[in-house]
């Protein structure tokens, strides 16, 4: 399968941590034979919102903070479809804060692969929803005072079905957790931690490398409560698949429209009969 | 101000509060006169509010089509004490008030029936709306064994014992109701019966969710908001039969991006809403236009600003509809007037939807939405969905340039291309694209197939000769009310034109306008919005406003009253 498109204008920054994503996205796509006419890229604005526009694939790059409501529907009509979300944390976890909550609540068995870098780039340079406490930008001038967004734990409090982290400094990790999620059955969350070279002069590849690790064996996904903690680590943050909630069924199996036929619904005709049949019933 | 005279319908008017059973008492009472063979119109208007409050049901049953409310009541059946007061005005000489003086604490004439004692002695409070109910039957002359077999059906389900008790309630009251018609206190005309049996009676919601699945409507999802939601209830009672997919969203956003989601999948889709949502939506309206992805929106109007009067109605959002969304992309508001239209005309937009890719909004209003009434079966034989989607070569493109505007619209997975859609300004293949010349191309497709809607615009209907020298101009649920009202008018030289597409404005509109002499718009909002519009699309300024918006909708006889005003 080939994923690459030719003559592409790139809109991002030389030295990007969004190249690495894309380029582990590509890969993962390739090694997994998704084939490009089945999958669907959903995404909202942002510079991590752009990269639909950089694989050869079907792709729906609506609104900002908007991806996860598209997706749910282009997944829930058309089941045969694989859909993908690529979004950055403003987007995600900012603007479209009440579709990640209610997303994880519905399940739909789609994949986000969230670009963290913990600032706002395309809009130069403005706190995101996970910006460290401290971070100066040129809004907050007197650094972020706020909670950081912490997108894992709310995740697993919700009871997410795939729960996961990973930071492009580390390729092999990033590309065996975006397998991992693409396959998974469910709504699946990767948080990525990217940096953004151009914005945020704190986090950068040398900060990650310096601020995470890879969690070991030990830790159990499928435990909730031991999943939670490690959702609350910081400094450092853990890498790795935090939490999977491993018999919950997908928004799509849960409608009823799939349980005894699983014809998408793309391919239903209107059944006049039983139209008919409804309107005469209304003649008392 | 003047009533319609008692005629060939009679006018029955329930009240009480919320949680007291008139709703019960309006379905058994609309289903059993039309089993009678009588003509029934019914609407409410009701308080924001889930118990106590003052609610009234105005039903009229008759020998021939009725689709309006009126001023006049007849029978008034109050259930509490509040009615009276609150419809004091509409009380006359020759209002028959019938119900329990000790619960109601009046000084009106009113005849006694003790509602209360009555059912306490059949063992339970409960039963004073079912004997309620068969004093009506009584006085409207219906057959006793009808209304058995009804109740029957309609209790059935809660077990026999309730079934003889509501039975022998109904009894009751048809018994005190055949003493008033033998001592001669009540004469109501005689109704003639007609040829209905198999007419439905439905309301505006039903009308407008069976006319989205018979457009092919597969998928709804909304936020529950009043006067909207009826159309998602009623689609999510059926959805097992046909099979829909009806989500409850987490907010109006994600609603209508769902449904622009589910379309650019390949399923036809809608969202119902009222103003205060469809604000909510105007970005994913915007988007609808940008992405020129299909997407049909019911709005169901009710009184703003803010949350307004959230159980009244009005026309107040057409400019709404017009204006919401930013940026410049063509859009078609529709506005049906009767029931049996907003069937028909719901099951097109979803066709026109598809054909223009363009967001489709679907007007009514709390008036029309609840209001129930006998109609012919629709006739499914003339309708069929009109799937536009395009099996995709390799090549494909989904914003192909094209001469009408129109770009042929595949869906994912359906042939060998790709299908790559944008909310930025994109090239033909969907690209993000900053190139200025392309950006100028693309905004003249967009707009180029506004004149291909204006083309296949529904026709205003036309009640009069096209040479008359008065013109009254009224859209959406206005319709059927203006159209009774100038029909009892009878004023040769005025003809009603009744609009259900309000933009863009149909050619016969514009072409009977050019010979108007006097005009006359008549509007459920406070600015004359469809005024406003006519003189921004035509350059011809109506002459006179009949504005209504207290809440209510108009009625006959002040409508006939304030046309006359108007004409004279």
């Amino acid at each position: 399968m080939n994923f690459d498109i030719e003559n592409t204008d790139i809109a991002w920054c030389p030295g990007c941590g969004n190249f690495g994503i894309l380029n582990v996205l590509k890969r993962a796509l390739t090694e997994l034979e998704i084939n490009p006419q089945k999958l669907v890229l959903v995404s909202g604005i942002g510079q991590a919102a752009k990269t639909p526009h950089y694989l050869r694939t079907n792709f729906f790059n609506g609104l900002h903070g908007r991806a996860l409501p598209p997706a749910t529907m282009i997944k829930a009509v058309n089941p045969d479809l694989k859909v993908i979300i690529t979004s950055g944390d403003g987007d995600m976890y900012g603007e479209g804060g009440n579709h990640f909550i209610h997303a994880i609540r519905r399940n739909p068995d789609v994949t986000a692969i969230v670009h963290n870098n913990m600032v706002y780039g395309l809009t130069k340079g403005q706190a995101s929803p996970t910006s460290q406490v401290g971070f100066v930008t040129p809004i907050q001038v007197d650094g972020v005072f706020e909670e950081p967004f912490n997108p894992l734990a709310v995740a697993i409090s919700l009871n997410a079905s795939f729960v996961a982290r990973t930071s492009i400094h580390n390729l092999d990790l990033s590309l065996n957790i975006f397998k991992q999620a693409i396959q998974h059955k469910g709504f699946a969350l990767v948080d990525t931690f990217t940096p953004c070279i151009s914005f945020n002069k704190i986090n950068t590849r040398k900060w990650y490398e310096e601020n995470t690790y890879v969690i070991d064996d030990g830790h159990d996904p499928t435990n909730r409560n031991s999943a939670f903690s490690k959702a609350c680590e910081s400094y450092p943050w853990p890498l790795g698949i935090i939490y999977k909630s491993p018999t919950k069924p997908s928004f799509e199996e849960n409608l009823y429209i799939y349980q005894k036929n699983n014809k998408p619904a793309i391919n239903r005709e209107v059944q006049w009969d039983k139209l008919k049949a409804l309107i005469e019933s209304k003649s008392v | 101000m003047s009533q319609l005279p008692l005629s060939n319908d009679i006018s029955i008017v329930l009240g009480g509060e919320a949680g007291q059973g008139i709703q019960t008492i309006e379905q058994l009472l609309t289903k059993i006169l039309k089993l009678n063979n009588f003509y029934v119109f019914a609407t409410k208007e009701y308080m924001s509010r889930v118990r106590g409050g003052s609610n009234t049901t105005s039903i009229r049953v008759g020998s021939h089509p009725l689709q309006a409310p009126i001023e006049r009541v007849d029978l008034l059946i109050p259930l509490d004490k509040e009615v009276l007061p609150r419809l004091q005005h509409r009380i006359t000489s020759q209002t028959i008030v019938a119900g329990d003086m000790e619960a109601l604490e009046t000084n009106l004439k009113i005849f006694d029936i003790p509602l209360k004692k009555l059912s306490k002695e059949l063992g339970s409070e409960i039963y004073s709306n079912t004997i309620a109910l068969g004093l009506i039957l009584s006085l409207l002359k219906t057959d006793g064994q009808i209304m058995e077999k009804y109740l029957g059906k309609y209790f059935g389900a809660k077990g026999e014992k309730l079934v003889e008790l509501n039975i022998k309630a109904a009894h009751l009251g048809f018994k005190h109701g055949r003493e008033l018609l033998e001592n001669g206190t009540v004469r109501f005309p005689e109704l003639s019966i007609s040829d209905i049996q198999n007419d439905i009676m439905i309301n505006g919601s039903e009308a407008i969710a069976m006319g989205a699945i018979a457009g092919g409507c597969r998928c709804i999802a909304s936020y529950p908001m009043s006067p909207g939601t009826g159309v998602i209830t009623f689609m999510a009672k059926v959805e097992h039969d046909f099979e829909l997919i009806v989500e409850q969203a987490e907010d109006e956003i994600a609603a209508i991006n769902m449904a622009i989601g589910a379309w650019y999948a390949g399923a036809r889709a809608m969202v119902t809403t009222s103003g205060g949502g469809f604000a909510l939506m105007a970005e994913g309206l915007s988007l609808a236009g940008m992405l020129e992805m299909p997407v049909v929106i019911h709005l169901a109007q009710r009184p703003g600003p803010g949350t307004g009067l959230p159980t009244r109605t009005e026309q107040g959002d057409l400019e709404l509809a017009l204006y919401a969304g930013h940026g410049e992309f063509p859009r078609i508001i529709l506005a049906p007037g009767s029931l049996k239209d907003a069937f028909y005309i719901t099951q097109k937009a979803f066709n026109l939807a598809d054909k223009f890719q363009v967001p489709v909004i679907i007007l009514t209003d709390q008036y029309f939405v609840d209001t129930y009434y006998n109609i012919p079966s629709f006739d499914l034989s003339q309708i069929k969905v009109e799937s536009c989607i395009i099996e995709m070569d390799e090549n494909y493109l989904r914003y192909q340039l094209t001469d009408n505007g129109i770009s042929p619209r595949g869906i994912p997975g359906k042939g060998k291309g790709l299908v790559g859609v944008d909310s930025d300004e994109h090239d033909e293949a969907g690209h993000i694209t900053e190139n200025l010349e392309l950006r100028v191309k693309m905004v003249d497709k967009r707009l180029k197939k506004l004149s291909l809607i204006k083309e296949s615009a529904i026709a205003a209907k036309i009640y009069g000769p096209s040479d008359s020298r008065g013109f009254i101009i009224s859209w959406g649920s206005t319709n059927r009310i203006v159209r009774e009202a100038v029909k009892h008018l009878g004023k040769k030289d005025l003809t009603h034109i009744a609009l259900q597409q309000v933009y863009p404005l149909p050619e016969n509109l514009r072409h009977l306008l050019s010979s108007a002499k006097h005009t006359i718009v008549v509007e459920n909002n406070a600015t004359s919005q469809l005024g406003n519009l006519i003189l921004r699309e035509t350059g011809f300024q109506i002459d006179h406003k009949i504005l209504k918006y207290n809440g209510l909708p108009f009625t006959v006889e002040e409508l006939m009253h304030t046309i006359s005003e108007k004409i004279s």
